[in-house]
């Protein structure tokens, strides 16, 4: 019983046929869930994208300027369609403004690289009795699960590692591809499928006499990684990560940077249904010439992406069904040092958060003339997060339990930021 | 192989003899020689008796805890740990055979004695440690080779782990002829004033955190931040220096050597250090170990002085206990304090008094590594299996649980245990087909995969296979599985359909090969089920092949 190699053949069909193909050794239980017909594109399905400002972005100069203060550095404020100035080195953001808000008044507690980076990605800080799962995974976990058409993995991490699923397991780990979208060994052009039925039923076989003879959850995720694994290898949502079938004009809208190839691979993954991306830009830990650096560099691969994204959810009616969420795991110091860089800085600093029907054009909170601390109420992780819940309808009561059966609330037991969701 | 072994028991019988009796007190091996075992072997105590007593520290938890340990592992999966764990990679399917057959109550300390004496053992500390040392990539002005040379002699003398640690932060010279000294220049040692040196060097080889200490006291220890400068100002002296050459295919200057330096008489490089309060105050810090000053003027050698302090007698020798705590960790997946590297009174270890007591009986064994390792791996419950009984189930560190070691914890495989393994179970290596520095390139290209770096400016990497989805890919379909199924002749799946009588011997030798046991009887039907109903016999003992290698009682020390 040869089969004819898949390459000539629809990746559909072909996972139908593995799936209902008589068997010579038992069903591989773990295909024959997939549905041979996938629903339609679901536009209106909830998304979020993380842009993930590796490093520590000095947010003072970009998104809550302090002119007139020593601290103010080189650039100028410029109105925007918002409530709202940002920097002169981000003027197409700025004519976005009216969808994208800034969070001013976030105050964290963890101005070291590694554990900025879990606190910002969790919203708890380490601790060394469990890990804690990154929230890319918290909603690969809570929307991704349910949507049965989504073959590739519901948490995609583009241009570097987002972190953990900690106890989540790794089903729901972060899925890391460069910007090109280029998946290596996931190509079935040279599988012989009955070949691989063969296999995956014998797989299945030696894992579920592991998993039962009862040596804890590892196997078990091990196993679950397979499965969507093998998923992926069979989709036709693969062609999600191909940013080359973008009109010219759309690839150039988002820029020839990684940053913003990532930001238009995450639009299209959002398309078939992939709820949570992060894109990953890094380099911003600019102890050193931070001025001419943000504005030969950075700046305008960050203003020409997050800019071309939130025009391009505008224009096909995805604006309210994506939220954005832009940050690092700190800002930097109000002084400028004597290398005219800034330091590490978790005090008083700025997130970007916009879309997903959130209010948009809003300055949630301030900081004081010279950008120094909060003035009024500050923000932590747990409550961007939890505002990010809210936009995508996932109940804030929603209690996770760790392995040892430790209850943990969602975001922390954050709260979602008034003035975004009024 | 057969001769091997012999004279391998042969060797060690003397100093297996020793260990057998800690078997006694679980009924696995009683030594019939125990009155060899009194006789000490230094001034410290026999082997014997600090196995017996790491067996009574742990005995004592699980009564306290009201937990039954698991039963004994058989010798099939006791093997494939020990090798795993040991030299780093799965038991070949005929040394796994022979180990099972032999008699003799001391067979398993005596087979921990050929393994120590293995050059895997060497290999695979030296790669864990460099790895630990210098991280995964590699590192501008860093030779991977110096800082390998210099494990491999550690190991493969098995020099006193204090005197390695001395050199690895005093060092000085030539990156690689002196070795060591890849430790510090790793730490970009030029670039931010010796902040990382420091973070690392504590982490490292005293097993505390105090990298959060640069900016702020730490929330949650007694670490304040004037003790992260007092550690830092060790390394202000310290300099690096890189040689170029004209390189005449290139037309372009490149790196010749690099050379790691101290600047005792710099003036500039004396007295305090300054850094900067949170609330913005200038303060100094003096080089201090612990509350022991070091003269700060020109003149003084500060690493020198630190690696002294670091070594020196001590109530707490902390180069010992994060020695002892990080290798236990290593042989049952979890070390007495998670993580290892965070030590102190905010985290405390989950038994005390065995770290305390493992951490003097190794002080007093002169840091002796092997002695350690023989300790930890004859110990009870290192024999232990790794499937929960009813009454131990909640002994579960995976779900955040303090380990009481009442069952062995399933491990997952590092990188480099896999690819050897993967190379061992096919016999890619018995082939012969390449040079060994081809090899070597070759599996230095394949666990670059496994390399992920964070996008900050730390440089910090996450190492290795935690089974995300695109290792999973590679396991199914890259090209060192394609090689390992494709049944050349020479390669172990030709030998085996070759040579086997029938199906049943060759699916039994596959088993043993892949997951070091024989194939259950329901196993062996399913497999001959498969081979008979595939297009050729080939076909059929490839696509099993796969199945073994690619399951996850393959990926999993059990």
């Amino acid at each position: 019983m040869n089969l004819p190699t898949p390459s000539g053949m629809d990746r559909r069909h072909f996972m139908r046929h593995l799936a209902t193909a008589a068997a010579t050794v038992p069903t591989l239980e773990f295909i024959s869930h997939v549905k041979a017909n996938a629903a339609e594109v679901r536009k209106k399905q909830k998304a979020c994208i993380l842009m993930w400002l590796g490093g520590g972005a000095p947010t003072i100069d970009i998104w809550d300027l302090k002119p007139g203060s020593k601290n103010g550095g080189e650039f100028n404020p410029i109105s925007t369609k918002g409530d709202l100035q940002i920097s002169e080195h981000m003027p197409k953001t700025a004519m976005q403004m009216d969808n994208l808000s800034v969070v001013r008044s976030m105050s964290t507690r963890e101005a070291d690289h590694t554990r900025g980076r879990y606190y910002m990605h969790t919203a708890y800080v380490p601790n060394p009795t469990v890990v804690h799962p990154v929230f890319g995974s918290v909603v690969s976990y809570e929307l991704g699960s349910a949507r049965s058409e989504l073959e590739i993995p519901s948490f995609i991490s583009i241009g570097g590692a987002a972190g953990s699923p900690g106890f989540l397991g790794m089903a729901h780990a972060p899925f890391t591809v460069d910007s090109n979208g280029r998946i290596r060994n996931a190509n079935m052009d040279s599988m012989d499928q009955q070949r691989l039925k063969n296999r995956l039923a014998m797989l299945d076989v030696v894992e579920n006499n592991f998993i039962n003879s009862n040596r804890g959850d590892s196997p078990l995720a091990h196993r679950q990684v397979y499965e969507k694994a093998v998923n992926l290898m069979t989709s036709s949502q693969m062609d999600a990560f191909k940013v080359e079938q973008e009109s010219s004009e759309t690839q150039a809208s988002y820029g020839t940077s990684q940053f913003g190839r990532g930001l238009l691979m995450a639009r299209r993954l959002v398309e078939v249904g992939v709820p949570f991306i992060e894109v990953n830009m890094g380099g911003w830990d600019l102890h050193n010439n931070v001025f001419q650096t943000l504005r030969d560099q950075r700046l305008p691969q960050l203003d020409q992406g997050i800019s071309a994204l939130a025009a391009d959810l505008k224009q096909r009616g995805m604006a309210d069904d994506v939220v954005l969420v832009c940050m690092g795991e700190f800002g930097r110091t109000p002084r400028i040092n004597q290398n005219v860089g800034r330091d590490h800085f978790a005090a008083a600093w700025s997130v970007m958060v916009g879309g997903g029907g959130l209010n948009g054009g809003v300055a949630v909170g301030e900081t004081d003339a010279d950008g120094v601390r909060v003035v009024g109420k500050s923000y932590q992780p747990g409550d961007i997060w939890a505002t990010v819940a809210h936009a995508l309808g996932i109940p804030l009561d929603t209690v996770h339990t760790s392995k040892r059966g430790r209850p943990m609330r969602i975001a922390n037991g954050g709260q979602p930021i008034q003035d975004l969701i009024g | 192989m057969q001769t091997r072994f012999g004279i391998l028991q042969t060797a060690v019988v003397l100093s297996v003899a020793a260990i057998g009796i800690c078997h006694a007190s679980f009924g696995f091996a009683q030594s019939e020689s125990a009155s060899v075992s009194e006789s000490p072997i230094s001034e410290s105590l026999t082997d014997a008796e600090v196995i017996a007593e790491i067996n009574r520290l742990i005995e004592q938890s699980w009564t306290d805890n009201e937990v039954e340990p698991s039963a004994m592992a058989d010798d099939f999966e006791w093997a494939r740990r020990a090798y795993l764990d040991t030299v780093g990679h799965i038991p070949p399917g005929d040394e796994i055979e022979q180990f099972v057959a032999s008699e003799g109550r001391a067979k398993r300390a005596q087979l921990i004695e050929k393994l120590l004496d293995d050059p895997a053992y060497v290999r695979f500390w030296t790669t864990n440690w460099t790895n630990l040392a210098i991280g995964l990539g590699n590192p501008d002005g860093v030779s991977r080779l110096g800082m390998r040379r210099f494990f491999r002699e550690v190991f493969g003398k098995n020099r006193p782990w204090d005197e390695a640690v001395y050199e690895l932060i005093s060092g000085s010279g030539h990156y690689e002829l002196n070795g060591e000294v890849n430790f510090l220049l790793a730490q970009d040692i030029r670039e931010d004033e010796g902040v990382r040196a420091t973070a690392n060097a504590t982490r490292l080889f005293l097993g505390i955190q105090v990298q959060c200490t640069q900016c702020h006291n730490h929330p949650f220890n007694d670490w304040k931040q004037d003790q992260f400068w007092q550690f830092n100002s060790f390394f202000r002296q310290t300099r690096s220096e890189e040689f170029e050459r004209y390189d005449e295919t290139s037309g372009q200057m490149v790196t010749d050597y690099v050379e790691l330096k101290d600047a005792t008489d710099d003036p500039r490089a004396a007295g305090p250090v300054f850094f900067e309060k949170r609330s913005g105050l200038m303060q100094v810090a003096f080089p201090t170990y612990f509350g022991v000053e070091v003269d700060p003027s020109e003149g003084t050698n500060r690493r020198s002085e630190l690696a002294r302090l670091m070594i020196s007698e001590q109530a707490d020798p902390l180069v010992a206990k994060a020695f002892v705590n990080r290798t236990w960790g290593h042989f049952f997946g979890y070390g007495f304090t998670r993580p290892v590297d965070d030590m102190g009174p905010h985290n405390p270890p989950s038994h005390p008094v065995l770290l305390d007591y493992l951490t003097e009986q190794f002080v007093e064994a002169d840091y002796d590594v092997k002695r350690l390792i023989r300790w930890i791996t004859n110990s009870r419950a290192y024999h232990l299996t790794s499937q929960f009984n009813e009454n131990n189930t909640y002994d579960n560190p995976a779900a955040g649980e303090t380990p009481l070691f009442s069952h062995m914890y399933v491990k997952r495989m590092g990188a480099e245990q896999l690819y050897d393994s993967l190379i061992i179970a096919t016999e890619a290596h018995k082939s012969g087909r390449t040079s060994w520095d081809a090899a070597e390139q070759q599996r230095q290209r394949w666990l670059q995969q496994f390399v992920v770096a964070f996008g900050n400016d730390e440089g910090t990497e996450a190492t290795t296979f935690d089974g995300t989805i695109p290792q999973a890919l590679m396991l199914m379909n890259g090209e060192l599985i394609r090689e390992a199924v494709s049944a050349e002749p020479g390669s172990f799946l030709h030998t085996v359909m070759t040579d086997s009588k029938n199906h049943p011997e060759a699916i039994g030798r596959i088993y043993l090969a892949s997951l070091g046991r024989p194939a259950s009887g329901s196993e062996r039907n399913t497999a001959m089920k498969l081979i008979r109903g595939s297009e050729t016999p080939l076909a059929g003992y490839q696509d099993l092949f796969w199945a073994l290698l690619n399951s996850n009682e393959f990926i999993f020390i059990r």
